[in-house]
């Protein structure tokens, strides 16, 4: 527990043994309970927040590449899209292969890796808006194959996506039922929730742990100053591979998980739309900060359905009939924010150091 | 004596322009080696094509003997050669301490593995970093700055910072482009110190400087380029008393005479 709290806490809280305690019991009963006080208002929220936690650790998956090693990429959805494919086809009917999901789910990261070193070897010299508009055709391209290899051999099922994908199951417990104790019911997705959790947990304990590490220094180093990385005696070209490759791999397992959990995927899952909304949730909680960044993917989750709860019954109450979409209203409000936080917080929402050089008109110069 | 770093007919251009033409010397193991001439001369190209960060379009450099002809600026610094910048390039955004922590990253091998599981070996050597990281902030007098972002510390801190940053990758041979630039006499002073005790611990040091008096008393032999050739080299009298770069110099000349 001590390397726990070594890795969670800051010193401060660390010195009050007490403090630390009742803070952490506090925090656990809390997120126990988080789901039953969800479910009384309806399952759909149990299911939102389980959403929220999948963005979470694709969050901090890109966060690798992004806010730690300062590649933008605009392209990162297609690493969930892969994970997700691998785990779908091999736990479907589509191919009749079940597979369980503790051999599944390390080679949907193995794929995402893979796919993560092809996109990162030829863009290895591209920066900044370059790097972002190859990225983005990357994600685009693996999403058209998703929706168009279906024919001649159907791999993918193309547009009508993969269905009765097989639930997580774990320890002889199926996360796909509901599990009976006594009287008690624990429904089926208050499990996938402590699941997520638990993963989750284990991202943010690797993020952290890599971030204040020799490689982490390294990826900020090359993110700070490439050049400079470099005649340091920072292999960048390797270091920059390894982050494609983390953080896509993240992606994989982020990927799979969110197959088993809908039971059903299709492209339209995988669209420029979410890689965008990811990058948000890292830009607006602030770039690199893995506190940041769990924040700017919960808020982002949630918002949107809030408006949908709250937006369209008040449109029928005040004028009789729904003026604005909260879909509509959702982007509206989605691209005020960015605006906003662009001027007024280019660090993002939480930030410990400013981390803005990727965004930032200002270019280190490329020569010394 | 021995010939640690060697330059052989090196010449560099842009487009048109030749930033280094037919430019020879050889740097001698536990030296302070002089690198003078008026602005846009070529010394700093000079620190590239030595550090692998520009590619020249003729001659050898070597290493102990060994061409680095193809070999990339991170291999460069970990067979040996660190640099500073004309214009310091730290990285901004982290502390003084990771600056210099980033400069063990080439001695060190903690991987993936290691920083994610944190097993005894790669604690031991992150602790390791960062005492030795430490030890060179007190070096180099920037000790009391550890925990601040290296963009908020003065520019007599930055300059002395990334010395620190340098010395951390265990160099043969520190490259400094212009150290002493925007310091004041006192700064000067103690910067002259530093570099003495870097070369104490037998560290061969190539110093890019304009402040004359710094350099006839620091360097035990001195190159001087012109418009990308070299036109004098020997110790710093000789280079002193040589015409042509007094010519060169023409209103320094004085100041280089006295
Ligand atoms: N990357 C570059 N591209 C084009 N010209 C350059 C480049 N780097 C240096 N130069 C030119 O080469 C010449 C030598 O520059 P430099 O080595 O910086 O001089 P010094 O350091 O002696 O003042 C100058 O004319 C400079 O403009
Ligand atoms: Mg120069």
């Amino acid at each position: 527990m001590t390397n726990f709290a070594e890795t969670f806490l800051p010193a401060n809280i660390r010195k009050h043994p007490a403090l630390f305690w009742g803070g952490s019991a506090l925090i656990a009963i809390a997120l126990a309970a988080l789901p039953f006080v969800l479910a009384m208002q309806g399952m759909a929220w149990v299911r939102i927040t389980n959403l929220a936690l999948i963005f979470a650790m694709l969050s901090l998956g890109l966060n690798i590449v992004v806010g730690f090693a300062g590649l933008l990429d605009l392209g990162y959805i297609a690493f969930y899209a892969i994970g997700a494919y691998t785990y779908a086809l091999l736990a479907s009917p589509h191919f009749g292969l079940h597979l369980p999901i503790w051999v599944i789910l390390p080679i949907g990261a193995l794929m995402a890796c893979i796919f993560g070193v092809l996109l990162g070897t030829p863009t290895l010299k591209l920066r900044g808006d370059y790097l972002a508009i190859v990225t983005l055709g990357f994600g685009e391209i693996v999403r058209i194959f998703m929706n168009n290899l279906s024919s001649p051999i159907n791999i993918t099922n193309g547009p009508k996506g993969i269905s009765t994908i097989d639930s997580i199951k774990l320890f002889g417990m199926d996360f796909g039922n509901n599990t009976s104790i006594g009287s008690f019911v624990l429904p089926g997705l208050i499990k996938y929730y402590y699941f997520l959790l638990f993963a989750l947990m284990v991202v943010i304990v690797i993020n952290l742990r890599l971030q204040n590490s020799r490689i982490g220094r390294a990826w900020e180093a090359i993110r700070e100053d490439e050049l400079a990385a470099r005649a340091t005696g920072i292999d960048t070209t390797k270091l920059k591979l390894l982050a494609f490759a983390m953080g896509a791999s993240f992606g994989g397992i982020a990927g799979g998980i969110f197959s088993a959990i809908q039971g059903f995927i299709d492209p339209t899952s995988f669209g420029l739309t979410e890689s965008v909304m990811i990058l948000a949730m890292v830009v607006l909680g602030g770039m690199g900060n893995i506190w940041g960044v769990i924040v700017g993917a919960v808020l982002l989750s949630f918002v949107p359905e809030l408006l949908r709860y709250t937006v369209e019954p008040a449109q029928k109450a005040l004028f009789g009939r729904q003026i604005i979409e909260a879909e509509v209203l959702r982007m509206l409000l989605f691209g005020f924010a960015m605006v906003v936080m662009m001027l007024f917080r280019p660090a993002g929402l939480i930030s410990s150091a400013v981390r803005k050089r990727e965004l930032s008109q200002h270019q280190a110069p490329k020569e010394a | 004596m021995t010939t640690i770093l060697e330059a052989k007919n090196i010449s560099k251009r842009f487009g048109g322009l030749t930033a280094l033409s037919d430019v020879s010397f050889a740097i001698q193991q536990g030296h302070i080696f002089g690198l003078i001439g008026p602005n846009g001369a070529g010394k700093t190209t000079m620190f590239n094509v030595l550090t692998g960060l520009y590619q020249h379009d003729e001659g050898v450099v070597s290493l102990n003997g060994e061409p680095l002809t193809g070999i990339t600026p991170d291999r460069i610094a970990k067979l040996g050669v660190a640099r500073t910048f004309q214009n310091i390039r730290l990285f901004n955004n982290l502390s003084a301490i990771e600056n210099v922590m980033i400069g063990r990253h080439v001695r060190t091998h903690t991987g993936v593995w290691g920083a994610i599981t944190r097993h005894s070996g790669a604690k031991r050597e992150e602790a390791a970093i960062e005492a030795r990281a430490h030890e060179l902030l007190d070096f180099v007098n920037v000790g009391h700055r550890a925990n601040d972002l290296a963009k908020h510390l003065s520019y007599g801190d930055q300059r002395r910072l990334e010395i620190a940053r340098a010395l951390a990758t265990d160099p043969k041979v520190l490259a400094l482009d212009e150290p002493a630039a925007g310091m004041n006499a006192t700064e000067k002073m103690s910067l002259r110190k530093l570099i003495g005790a870097i070369r104490a611990q037998g560290i061969t040091i190539l110093l890019i400087e304009h402040d004359v008096k710094l350099m006839m008393g620091l360097c035990d032999r001195i190159a001087v380029l012109d418009y990308g050739k070299k036109i004098a080299e020997g110790n710093p009298a000789e280079v002193q008393r040589d015409p042509k770069v007094i010519e060169a110099y023409l209103g320094a000349a004085v100041e280089i005479a006295a």
